[in-house]
């Protein structure tokens, strides 16, 4: 057993600061733990969002020692514990209470992407044939866990603040979900260029990077986006080719 | 007078797992305005973290499936305790709830013919279950969530419901309050669908989340609900037992259902030395006939690591007891091996079981692909709940429905894997239905301000009180501790009677905490309020399970060990009483129709 210290950042909307607790800390343990025993032992009111504790609700999102993790996947014997080990709530969304933020923002965005619209069933029976080597790519996209990390280290969102112009890496993930699922008959493109903002992009690849769920964010969803996107609006070639034939693509 | 908001709908949906998801979407398309109340935010409830799959007899796999092998082996699995008439919706209802989720985006794994694809589960005869790798839950409320946010659902998130409110017998709506904030919100509606999950919170080893506190089985209850089959709660066999912070943990039945063995510190795969009678017939006799099961080869019989998750649960921990088991008191469950069989294993491992792998590489370090698991039962699932109509999942109090775990009846005296998922959606989708019908055809409530004003000083009284230094938190560790070592997997009269009494002076200590800080946000507050519907349902369960002398499905009494054929027409009854203490009493079980039973004996054969 190890006594470790932890800076958490306490506060609300007003604002606040890193207050520092000491715990005690044993083999195995994650982050999320050493936040509950320090909830328990002294700061009963601590606020901290978290619901599976096994990396598959995406609730515990935060910075520990700067990097976006989840508190619940972060072993404690990772990290230095010669320097206090700092926990702060994600930066890209307004803070609520201590390490809690308001992601609401992030359910506004999804809900003006275009719904999934299936083509008519394949089968009699109202079923459709799909092959596995077909749903595979969409079914990386669809592990998403939805703990908005990707939102919280991309520098639009961050930096520039272009929530209004920029849906973040999570989104893209969504629409390519939707745009590569094999049944889908949707056209979420003009959109995805103009009031979702793809171009503000500029491939750094730190959204991939901080996914918990390996999903390779940048390769297979937002570069195939900006690609058909290039092809469908800036190609000269296949807009002539669909002045002529009427079609699509 | 307290501050409060009220919000008004014809159908207010408590929970947004799949249960409440699924409700809440048909009561909306039958044309009722439909609010749902999350106690996180939308699309984190704890179906997230099912693993292995909704089990639907579509036969994609294996054609000799249909609705009756399902039902069979759903009423046999629960052994027979089951509400007849639940389990035979749910087996015919299945398949269609399943593609539904299809059309409505769900990307599920497929056959090679392109159709969606089924594996082997425990206690299932056929492959049933409909999966995505090892994380069809997650997949589960993401179609969901992603359909019914475009249906018109008012949704409230971060929201705990605190009280019921009633109008003479009826519900009239529900006293909450938004946790983000901590201001109050009163709910008034016609009818209310409860969808609020289990009560693995009660004790110390579990899988289940936080929210897991026993919410809607106490607030029906306290509506006066009755409760029932409270004493069967499932201990999963196999949680993670290392390290301790994780300890609880689910690992997939998908992990056996894909070929993994059970053995023990001596390398013995123990589970070949204790098969039920009632398994016999259909539970391989060697090893090499279990792996030839899960290849798919329809000739041989399943493995018996593939029995019941009650029995496996009981073996595991006799090879504990008698000192054959892990370093850290589980025993091995091993999917490595495979590669002695199979070529590209540790591929084939990474596609089937991919968060596994995740969870065990990066929270105990170890590959499964080379090395085995320590695991260990866990507390999982609650079979009891909220007694209700079969067709309509209307509990005993008008008005009130119930769907998914916090329901009882379908499972009996013991779930089978993969028979929860689409639990949620075949009952969700009635319960919605019918509690949309009820608030149409019985016109609108109205409640008197008493019973929200009684609500709200009882929701702020925690922080009149004196923060002692005790708190919240350890109230409910000493109720988790005390619940796994007095009313857990094995049980017996004199350690049951001893919990009811605990149970009972922690109440006493319950009343008397005090906490700290404001209204937002608050966890020690929120604590401090679950801990009445966490008391509740631990003495349902101690209480239920001290009356019912014999040992059955999830329920074992060493000191009444084995079936006593009374005991398998009777289900138990908890109820509040007039003076507030709960009642205990016993039905007979739900007469079984003729042609069920023909099923049930043609399924024996």
């Amino acid at each position: 057993m190890t006594r470790a210290t932890f800076k958490i950042w306490r506060g609300d909307t007003n604002g606040g600061e890193l207050k520092e607790y000491n715990t005690d800390v044993v083999e195995g343990m994650v982050v999320l733990d050493a936040v509950h025993d320090i909830q328990s032992e002294s700061a009963n009111d601590l606020a901290v969002r978290w619901n599976c504790k096994a990396g598959k609700c995406g609730s515990c999102s935060a910075e520990i020692n700067g990097m976006p993790r989840l508190m619940c996947m972060t072993r404690i014997g990772d990290l230095d514990l010669d320097q206090p080990v700092t926990v702060e709530p994600i930066k890209a969304f307004p803070p609520l209470r201590d390490l809690v933020t308001d992601v609401s923002w992030n359910y506004r965005v999804k809900e003006k992407i275009k719904p999934f619209k299936p083509r008519p069933p394949d089968a009699p029976d109202g079923t459709w044939r799909m092959d596995q080597a077909d749903v595979d790519r969409v079914q990386e996209f669809r592990k998403c866990i939805e703990c908005f990390l990707c939102q919280d280290v991309c520098h639009v969102l961050r930096e520039h603040e272009k929530h209004d112009s920029f849906i973040g890496p999570r989104f893209i993930v969504y629409t390519a979900a939707l745009e590569m699922h094999p049944l889908d008959t949707e056209d979420r493109l003009p959109e995805l260029k103009v009031a979702n903002g793809i171009g503000y992009c500029n491939i750094t690849k730190c959204c991939t990077v901080v996914c918990p769920e390996h999903i390779t964010i940048t390769d297979n969803a937002i570069i195939p986006l900006k690609e058909r996107v290039v092809d469908r609006f800036y190609d000269p070639l296949k807009r002539l080719f669909r002045a002529i034939t009427g079609r699509k693509s | 007078m307290s501050d409060y908001r009220t919000i008004e709908h014809d159908v207010l949906v408590i929970g947004a797992g799949g249960a409440g998801l699924r409700a809440a979407i048909e009561a909306s398309a039958s044309g009722a305005s439909v609010g749902l109340v999350c106690k996180s935010l939308l699309g984190k409830a704890h179906t997230v973290m099912a693993e292995g799959g909704m089990a639907a007899s579509l036969a994609n796999v294996d054609d000799r499936d249909d609705w009756s092998t399902h039902f069979a082996d759903t009423m046999r699995g629960g052994q027979y305790l089951n509400n007849p008439r639940m389990a035979e919706l749910h087996a015919k209802e299945a398949p269609d709830r399943v593609r539904e989720l299809e059309a409505w985006g769900a990307v599920f794994d497929r056959t090679p013919d392109g159709r969606i694809l089924q594996r082997n589960f425990g206690g299932h005869k056929y492959p049933r279950l409909a999966h995505v790798g090892d994380r069809t839950g997650l997949e589960m409320i993401r179609t969901l969530q992603d359909h019914g946010v475009h249906q018109g659902i008012d949704v409230h998130m971060e929201c705990t419901v605190l009280r019921l409110i009633k109008d003479g017998d009826r519900v009239a709506g529900a006293f909450g309050y938004d946790r983000e904030r901590g201001k109050f919100r009163v709910f008034r509606c016609n009818a209310i669908v409860m969808a609020t999950g289990g009560i693995g919170r009660a004790f110390k080893v579990t899988s289940n989340s936080w929210e897991y506190t026993g919410d809607g089985h106490s607030l029906a209850y306290d509506a006066g609900a009755d409760l029932l089959d409270m004493e069967f709660v499932q201990f999963h066999p196999t949680g993670m037992v290392w390290p301790p912070s994780v300890a609880g943990i689910l690992v997939t039945e998908g992990v056996r259902g894909e070929g993994g063995v059970l053995r023990n510190s001596e390398g013995r795969r123990f589970m070949f030395d204790d098969i039920p009678d009632l398994y016999k017939h259909q539970t391989a006799d060697n090893e090499e006939e279990g792996w030839r099961y899960t290849q798919g080869d329809k000739d041989a019989r399943r493995p018996p690591e593939l029995l019941t998750r009650d029995h496996v649960a009981r073996c595991i921990l006799r090879e504990v007891r008698e000192g054959r088991g892990s370093p850290h008191g589980g025993v091995f469950l091993d999917i490595a091996w495979i590669k002695d069989r199979i070529q590209d294993a540790p591929e084939r491992i990474k596609r089937k079981l991919p968060s596994m792998y995740h969870q065990f590489k990066e929270l105990a370090g170890i590959d499964i692909t080379s090395e085995p698991m320590e695991v260990g039962p866990t507390t999982h699932y609650a079979m009891g709940g909220i007694r209700v109509d079969g067709d309509s999942q209307m509990s005993s109090v008008p008005g009130l429905f119930a769907a998914g775990e916090c329901a009882a009846g379908l499972h009996g005296a013991n779930r089978l894997g993969g028979n929860s998922l689409s639990d949620l959606l075949v009952f969700g989708k009635r319960a919605g239905e019918h509690a949309a019908a009820f608030a149409k055809d019985h016109g609108t409530t109205s409640a008197d301000e008493g019973q929200i004003e009684d609500a709200a000083r009882w929701a702020l009284a925690p922080f009149e009180r004196v923060d002692d230094g005790g708190g919240p938190y350890q109230v409910q560790a000493t109720l988790q501790t005390r619940m796994q070592e007095l009313v857990g997997i094995v049980r017996q009269e004199n350690e049951l009677r001893e919990a009811v009494g605990v149970i009972g002076e922690l109440r006493g200590q319950a009343s008397k905490v005090g906490v700290r800080g404001n209204r937002e946000y608050n966890p020690g507050w929120h604590t401090a309020l679950d801990l009445h519907n966490l008391l509740i349902v631990s003495e349902a369960v101690a209480r239920a399970a001290l009356e019912r002398k014999e040992s059955r499905g999830a329920h074992c009494r060493i000191d009444y060990e084995g079936k006593d054929p009374e005991w398998g027409s009777k289900s138990i009854i908890l109820r509040k009483g007039e003076d507030g203490g709960m009642e205990v009493s016993t039905q007979p079980t739900l007469e079984l129709r003729d042609d069920l039973s023909q099923i049930i004996e043609e399924n024996q054969a």
